[in-house]
């Protein structure tokens, strides 16, 4: 992408024309402010390729056509907490932003969900993935999108579980999250038979894994689980292969790994890998079609990601909702938004619960052997495919003061 | 030292009047961090003394009022005590350590130190780890001004910061200061003219970290959120920055220095990755061009000292 | 079977080399960090980012121009050394009469536009790079699987460390540097060029990172961020071997890896922690560092 295209995706007007809806929404436009990681840890799997998705939802849309002025804004939070903060403050006080979308980093996503209620506008998650933000921090204005915690270790600890992967060694990233994803896939291994031997915490942002890995080793458990995140599971893996892990009989589990995390580590070290999805642009003729508009746009030509596409679905959503009440006060549209079905070529039909959250099918997928690959991004074969309503955490399990 | 008072008034109208043109949150973060430079150029331009693990007093504060504030349930003055309390406590166990050193080995354990405060606040649960403390409430000020309110939350911002620049003044120019300077320009002479060095050394490390702890103390009831961004060695990183920017050892510079860094932090997250390179390079431009910063250069322009 | 705190003593070897390992990494890393302190009185914050630059330069040379890994050990050090020679030139050199702070900050500058530029050009997740073909696979000895690529990194940053610290130490090359660093004026009356001589040091000491650079690609991934935490970790490594000594900084590289490794057994949450404890630590006890002389 060159440095044009990318200050413009800065800030685009993508439709200038008068219309009928403009009127009733406050100032006569849509703001979008997409706010992610744009130079750090997550950039390839957020970043701005999050704001070619958002644009890509607002084009399909037909918002132009519509007579809808729809502007995206972004920003980079740098995963720190009190940046996103003000950023989110600045774009709701005096940016006239409606709708956050993105923000990876949970304790990032957790103060925007919270200044978002406060000043009573809506707030689209996709990049981050704690289950907190629809369980005790759920909030009448915030839309858990793409993913979370639950989902992941649930799919994934499920079904490897079943196929004989009983027994586990945990290789836990040292913070909340690591943690979060550690607590709720021991829970599904115990509770579908399985026994956890053992685990070690690592700190975050670890170079070297080998000390751990050989602990691993040692418990002789069948299944390594990785409870960890971006760079920590690609060293994690990358250092698997060379110490002959799995050539040794044991499996690993990414609990968190996306698109890029498996390009990056090439399929000859990640081949074999299980873990869940909820996107894959492989899937259909409509995925396909977006994924090749997506990386013709994209920085480095990058396919979408889960997070990329969960951006797509939820912008397009939230446009049609403001279409239909002609409003774009932010508690008005997420209530709308949730009365409404969802449906975008990218994740079917679906629906979003009272807490605020998703539901769509999760894709159990296995990355390919180097010879099973035809191209440059035909990475996965989906194993399996979770109904949405055992893929997420069912709602009274989630404490969300919203519906209790 | 009158145009050090013009330099004052010019400053104090500045933040009075600025939120009229511009984003008050954006201002109270500017002053939240003027104070913790401040604090941290007592130290290095007055003391001689560079520190390289001051994050770990703005964090420890931010914890410290964020936990009165939400857990305990205190007023919002009651909380900024206690996290300044905690600073200066932390202050005093870390300076005894560190001020037996000199130069790049008192940067050195500063820094060793505050990798273990980091570690601390990340293990420890009531930091609620990388989550930070989340959703602290603004709470009312004496129990009855509702922080809640913009320009409330302001005032009390600026009244705080305006009362720490204003000690930070005072021990300046107090005979503490004029000592600290002498310890910093010989400090074999200043112990021979019978001064018990590492005690002024002490005092003015653990001033410094109360300050900084005012500074972030306030910072977490501003933000509403205590986090581990505050504690992390980058941070401790910015701070040098500041004052670098502005002018080390100035008076104001730290402020202008906030004022120019914080405002790119802000303005610049637009240009994504592009931040880094631009804090880089202006690291390298300062360094090679204009060593005195903002407000030394333009003292220095001026022969006047700010 | 025999345990020592719970932890089989056949475990415990097994960490024991793999805390070896790592230790090369810091022992190459901070020797070239101590070569320029010494020399330079520079602390090089760059030295991560240059240490990024050899991973990368390595993966350019196998994916655009074809040049494995053994050609790599060779281009990268001198490429990247000659990037160094160049910033020696042209900034460096204005700052040496100043405080180290300013080198410090120049340094920690330029690692910051080094690493932005490469993470704007190649993301952040960063790019493979596979094990050499007459390294891959390993052997087992018994108490664990030793890769022998890892086997590898161990003897060459060894054989590194002493050649350097024997030419440094030992040989009349050495000796003018030593020299030049004590009485520059007096040096360079004798005939030597000094700045030159200062230039290649600098060129040296980058030289190394970028080694150590090449001989991480294989094991970690090659990403703009990869030397981003490590150097505030070397620096440590620096201070606690002392300032500026050479063997200081290699005997601290391994020894400090090897601690490290331990605790990734006994309390692994502290792993990333315990080398600044240790600091913290030896600058009570010996201002100067194990290996240091307090001038």
């Amino acid at each position: 992408m060159n440095l044009k295209r990318k200050l413009s995706s800065i800030a685009v007007a993508l439709a200038v024309s008068a219309g009928a809806v403009q009127a009733q929404v406050s100032d006569g436009v849509i703001k979008i402010g997409v706010l992610n990681d744009m130079s750090g840890l997550y950039a390839d799997l957020t970043g701005p390729g999050s704001v070619v998705a958002a644009r890509m939802a607002v084009e399909d849309f037909g918002a132009a056509k519509k007579g809808m002025k729809v502007e995206i804004i972004s920003a980079d939070h740098q995963n720190k907490p009190d940046v996103g903060s003000t950023i989110a403050r600045t774009w709701y006080d005096t940016d006239k932003v409606d709708v956050i979308v993105d923000v990876p980093t949970s304790s990032v996503a957790l103060a925007v969900s919270q200044i978002t209620r406060d000043k009573g506008k809506a707030f689209l998650v996709s990049g981050a993935a704690t289950s907190d933000l629809t369980g005790k921090a759920c909030s009448p204005n915030t839309i858990h999108w793409t993913y979370d915690t639950w989902m992941l270790a649930n799919g994934t600890g499920n079904a490897i579980v079943k196929t004989g992967g009983d027994s586990w060694y945990f290789l836990t990233a040292d913070y909340a999250f690591g943690h979060a994803l550690e607590r709720d896939t021991e829970a599904v291994v115990l509770k579908t038979g399985g026994k956890v031997l053992g685990k070690v915490r690592h700190p975050l942002s670890t170079q070297d894994f080998s000390s751990f890995l050989l602990q691993a080793q040692a418990s002789k458990a069948k299944i390594i689980g990785l409870a960890n995140a971006g760079g920590d599971t690609i060293n994690s893996i990358k250092q698997a292969a060379e110490f002959g892990i799995v050539k040794g009989g044991q499996n690993l589990a990414g609990l968190l790994v996306f698109l890029t995390d498996v390009k990056a580590l090439g399929l000859q070290t990640a081949q074999g890998l299980i873990f869940t999805e909820t996107f894959y642009w492989d899937q259909n003729d409509a995925s396909r079609a977006f994924a090749k508009r997506f990386s013709e746009q994209a920085p480095r030509n990058n396919y979408p990601t889960m997070i990329h596409a969960g951006v797509y679905s939820a912008v397009l959503h939230y446009l049609k909702a403001v279409e239909a009440i002609k409003s774009d006060d932010g508690t008005k549209v997420i209530a709308q938004m949730k009365k409404m079905p969802t449906d975008d070529p990218l994740f079917g039909k679906g629906s979003i619960r009272a807490d605020g959250r998703k539901l769509h099918p999760a894709l159990l997928v296995e990355v390919k052997k180097p010879a099973e690959s035809k191209g440059p991004w035909d990475l996965y074969k989906i194993r399996t495919t979770l109904p949405a309503e055992q893929a997420f955490r069912p709602m009274s399990e989630g404490d969300c003061p919203l519906v209790k | 030292m009158r145009h050090q008072r013009i330099a004052f008034g010019v400053m104090v109208a500045f933040f009075a009047l600025a939120p009229l043109a511009m984003y008050p949150i954006f201002l109270m973060k500017v002053m939240c961090f003027a104070l913790f430079a401040c604090a941290f150029n007592l130290l290095i331009g007055f003391g001689g003394l560079l520190s390289f693990g001051h994050a770990m007093f703005l964090g420890i504060a931010g914890y410290g009022s964020a936990h009165a504030a939400k857990v305990w349930g205190l007023t919002p003055e009651i909380a900024i005590l206690t996290g300044t309390a905690a600073a200066t406590a932390l202050g005093l166990i870390t300076g005894l350590i560190a001020i037996r050193r000199q130069g790049i080995y008192f940067a050195m354990i500063t820094l060793a130190l505050a990798q273990m405060v980091y570690f601390f606040s990340l293990q420890a649960n009531f930091t609620g780890g990388e989550d930070g403390i989340q959703a602290v409430p603004r709470g009312m000020l004496f129990g009855v001004l509702d922080l809640k309110d913009v320009w409330a939350m302001y005032a009390t911002v600026l009244a705080t910061f305006i009362a720490g620049f204003l000690l930070i003044y005072r021990a300046i120019h107090s005979p503490f200061g004029q000592v600290l300077k002498a310890i910093r320009e010989n400090e074999p002479r200043a112990l021979s003219l019978g001064y018990d060095i590492n005690r002024y050394k002490l005092l003015a490390y653990v001033l410094s970290a109360g300050l900084a702890g005012l500074a972030g103390a306030t910072k977490s009831i501003v933000f509403q959120l205590a986090s581990l961004t505050d504690v992390h060695w980058t941070m401790s990183g910015e701070v040098v920055l500041m004052c670098l920017v502005g002018g080390l050892g100035t008076v104001f510079g730290p402020v202008v220095g906030a004022l120019v860094i914080v405002a790119m932090a802000n303005y610049l997250a637009q240009l994504g990755a592009w931040v880094t390179v631009v804090q880089g390079v202006i690291f390298v431009v300062c360094v090679l061009t204009f060593r005195r910063g903002i407000v030394g250069e333009l003292g220095h322009f001026l022969k006047k000292p700010l | 079977m025999t345990e020592i705190f719970g932890v089989p003593t056949q475990a415990l070897f097994g960490q024991l080399l793999i805390g070896l390992i790592n230790g090369s990494f810091y022992a190459l890393l901070s020797l070239g960090l101590a070569v320029i302190f010494g020399l330079l009185n520079i602390i090089n914050f760059t030295h991560g980012a240059q240490y990024m630059l050899g991973a990368f330069c390595a993966y350019f040379l196998l994916n655009k121009a074809g040049l494995g890994y053994w050609w790599s050990l060779a281009i990268a050090p001198l490429v990247v050394g000659a990037v160094g020679v160049l910033i020696e030139r042209t900034m460096l050199k204005r700052l040496y009469r100043l405080d180290h702070l300013y080198g410090l900050l120049l340094t920690f500058g330029l690692a910051l536009i080094l690493q932005g530029l490469f993470q704007f050009g190649f993301g952040a997740s960063g790019l493979p790079y596979p094990i050499p073909a007459e390294l891959s696979g390993g052997r087992n000895l018994g108490f664990m699987f030793l890769p022998n690529y890892r086997a590898w990194v161990i003897v060459a940053s060894l054989a590194v460390c002493l050649a350097t610290w024997f030419v440094i130490e030992k040989t009349k090359l050495g000796s003018y540097l030593r020299a030049a660093t004590e009485n520059p004026q007096l040096v360079q009356a004798f005939g030597i060029n000094v700045p030159r001589m200062i230039m290649l040091t600098y060129g040296f000491g980058v030289g190394l990172a970028a080694l150590a650079g090449v001989m991480a690609a294989p094991i970690y991934q090659v990403s703009p961020r990869m030397g981003a935490d490590l150097i505030i970790v070397v620096f440590a490594v620096v201070v606690i071997g002392g300032m500026g000594s050479i063997l200081g900084s290699i005997v601290t590289g391994f020894g400090l890896g090897i601690v490290e490794g331990l605790t990734k057994v006994f309390y692994p949450e502290a792993s990333n922690t315990v080398i600044f404890i240790i600091m913290a630590i030896v600058l009570m006890i010996k201002p100067a560092g194990l290996f240091g002389s307090q001038k």
